[in-house]
């Protein structure tokens, strides 16, 4: 049996496929939860009860929703670029999981544990901007194309201090290999030493993935609904699910990055005794609680503080540190050798 | 098997780069650009260079095509006046095209190749010692063996930085400013003022109404909201308007 599935071009491909479901389908169940967990956590926060009706505590909220926005009639707007239209949601939702790849769950446990894991990241993360020009642009509508060009200045301009951010991660771990960086945080997770870098990562993040306050592609007073508000049925489906899974990529970025990923806080005995994967989930949980706390509590930001904030504050600031990083490691002979 | 691969990576990238030229629409165009940018990512995947494919990726697909996007939707195109100069322009289009062409073949016809390959600067990679990946080799090359040349593109780019932004550079005296440290100076009293009116009287003060105190005005700025650039605003002036 082992010798099939190890040995053989189908065997291999067989166990390439159910390695590839056993990322997505509890990916999705995640996203359809997250946007119940999204809805409650707001409730509580605002003294309201939230979804209630479907199942008990409305745990079939999501599916009804799911089945709903299935049901309902795809509209093409006139003038739209038809195949444009219909790939851009495609593009984000195929995007967002995509990236999941590389994503370490345990010791060497991802579908794919290549060298340049991190960069992978960061390259899928930075195309997810096309889906949202090509939405805002084939909808041949003035408030998408608004929209679409907003996100577009505001996903560019955050990247770069993301990547400056992994940078000096990068630094201290000597490896691109995400196994490497979370196997580097055994001794002292990397939110304890570089700790402005790590809200500084958050809340780039934040921005990347158009959440509150940096909701601005899609900002309802203003946009309607930004670069999605031509969308029905399906295609807005898509871009739902593909803007909650990137959510959720972040999330574990940022548990990767900076809060040990599947390593347990201290390497003692009742703590180990919990798998890697359940730490992973409950630090990915963490951040998205945060996700929404945020959402709950802060007003949006204006488009010009947004890009102040980017280009004069976090950039400025993680290139500091970054240098700060490199010299603190290279004084006291920290710095990582021959792992590359 | 890695061979059908790099046919089928080769063959989409050369047709994406032939509409990239042929489309008619110039969103179409980028868009087949970054098909081919993606393409040749997968090329340096199929030969190993990892680094260079996520690289190119990130740079050209992630930040630079989405410029050229960006900028490319917001062009006003009439399609009948570009098929109009067509034929103004073909003449010389095709003489440009024809020069190039046959400096392509002359170069073609000399370019001496020798016979024996010069041994490739690896970097060390895969050698006893050696870094073990190709982004170890590369750090090496670059930041060991050619680290002059590596500062000097830098400094190059750095320069054209610094010209970009000289040209277009200039002070928008009209524009809204904020100033983020004048805001968080605001106390309350600035802006405020508790009246105990009685009921059905109103308020006297102000002339019946109630204003912000002067200082909430933006004074400091000229040229801030509804001020000419020129003169600065007195406190107080233009507040009975």
């Amino acid at each position: 049996m082992a010798d099939f599935f190890f040995h053989t071009l189908a065997g291999q491909l067989i166990l390439m496929v159910l390695e590839t479901l056993a990322v997505l389908v509890p990916l999705l169940i995640a996203v359809a939860y997250l946007t119940l967990m999204e809805r409650k956590v707001m409730a509580a926060m605002q003294l309201r009860r939230g979804p209630n009706v479907n199942g008990i505590f409305g745990l079939l909220q999501a599916f009804a929703d799911a089945i709903k926005m299935i049901t309902k009639e795809t509209i093409i707007p006139a003038g739209a670029n038809r195949f444009l239209f219909l790939f851009a949601p495609f593009l984000t939702f195929s995007l967002a999981m995509t990236a999941w790849a590389v994503i370490p769950t345990g010791n060497g446990l991802a579908v794919a544990n290549i060298n340049v894991g991190i960069l992978y990241l960061l390259a899928i993360s930075s195309l997810g901007v096309y889906g949202m020009l090509i939405a805002g642009w084939a909808s041949n509508s003035k408030y998408a194309f608004l929209g679409s060009l907003r996100s577009a200045a505001q996903m560019v301009s955050y990247e770069v201090s993301i990547g400056l951010v992994i940078v000096s991660v990068l630094l201290a771990v000597g490896s691109l290999n995400l196994n490497d960086i979370v196997l580097a945080q055994r001794h002292v997770w990397f939110c304890v030493p570089m700790f402005p870098m790590f809200i500084l990562f958050f809340i780039s993040a934040l921005a990347e993935t158009n959440r509150a306050p940096f909701d601005l592609p899609e900002g309802e007073s203003e946009l309607v609904a930004g670069f999605f508000v031509e969308y029905s049925s399906l295609s807005f489906g898509l871009f739902f699910l593909g803007e909650y899974a990137n959510m959720i990529l972040m999330s574990g970025m940022v548990s990767i990055l900076f809060l040990g990923g599947w390593l347990p806080p201290l390497g003692i005995a009742p703590l180990t005794w919990i798998p890697g994967p359940l730490w992973l989930i409950a630090k990915i949980l963490f951040c998205l609680f945060v996700f929404i706390w945020t959402r709950a509590t802060f007003p949006r930001f204006r488009y010009d503080q947004l890009m102040r904030l980017g280009w004069k504050v976090f950039l400025p600031f993680s290139l500091l540190w970054m240098i700060a990083t490199a010299g603190f490691l290279l004084a006291t002979g920290l710095l990582p050798q021959g792992v590359s | 098997m890695v061979q059908l691969v790099f046919y089928v990576f080769a063959t989409i990238l050369v047709g994406s780069a032939a509409m990239v030229i042929s489309a008619r629409n110039p969103v179409h165009s980028v868009l087949f650009l970054i098909l081919a940018f993606f393409n040749a990512a997968g090329l340096f995947l199929v030969a190993g260079a990892e680094f260079l494919a996520m690289i190119l990726v990130i740079v050209y697909v992630g930040a630079v095509a989405v410029l050229f996007l960006f900028v490319v939707m917001m062009l006003d195109i009439d399609f009948t006046k570009m098929r109009e100069g067509l034929q103004r322009y073909a003449p010389i289009g095709g003489v440009v095209g024809c020069i190039l062409f046959v400096e392509l073949v002359m170069a073609g016809v000399h370019w001496g190749m020798s016979p024996v390959m010069p041994a490739p600067i690896t970097g060390g990679l895969g050698q006893p010692g050696g870094a073990a990946t190709n982004t170890g080799a590369l750090g090496n090359l670059i930041y060991t063996h050619y680290i002059l040349l590596f500062q000097l593109c830098g400094l190059v780019l750095l320069v054209a930085m610094i010209g970009a932004i000289t040209l277009t550079l200039r002070d928008r005296p009209m524009g809204r400013r904020q100033i983020i440290s004048r805001q968080h100076e605001r106390k309350r009293a600035d802006t405020l003022e508790m009246m105990n009116v009685p009921l059905g009287q109103g308020t006297d003060a102000n002339g019946g109404f109630i204003r912000p105190n002067d200082s909430y005005y933006v004074t400091a700025v000229p040229g801030s909201y509804g001020v000419p650039a020129a003169e600065k605003r007195e406190p107080g002036e233009g507040d009975a308007e």
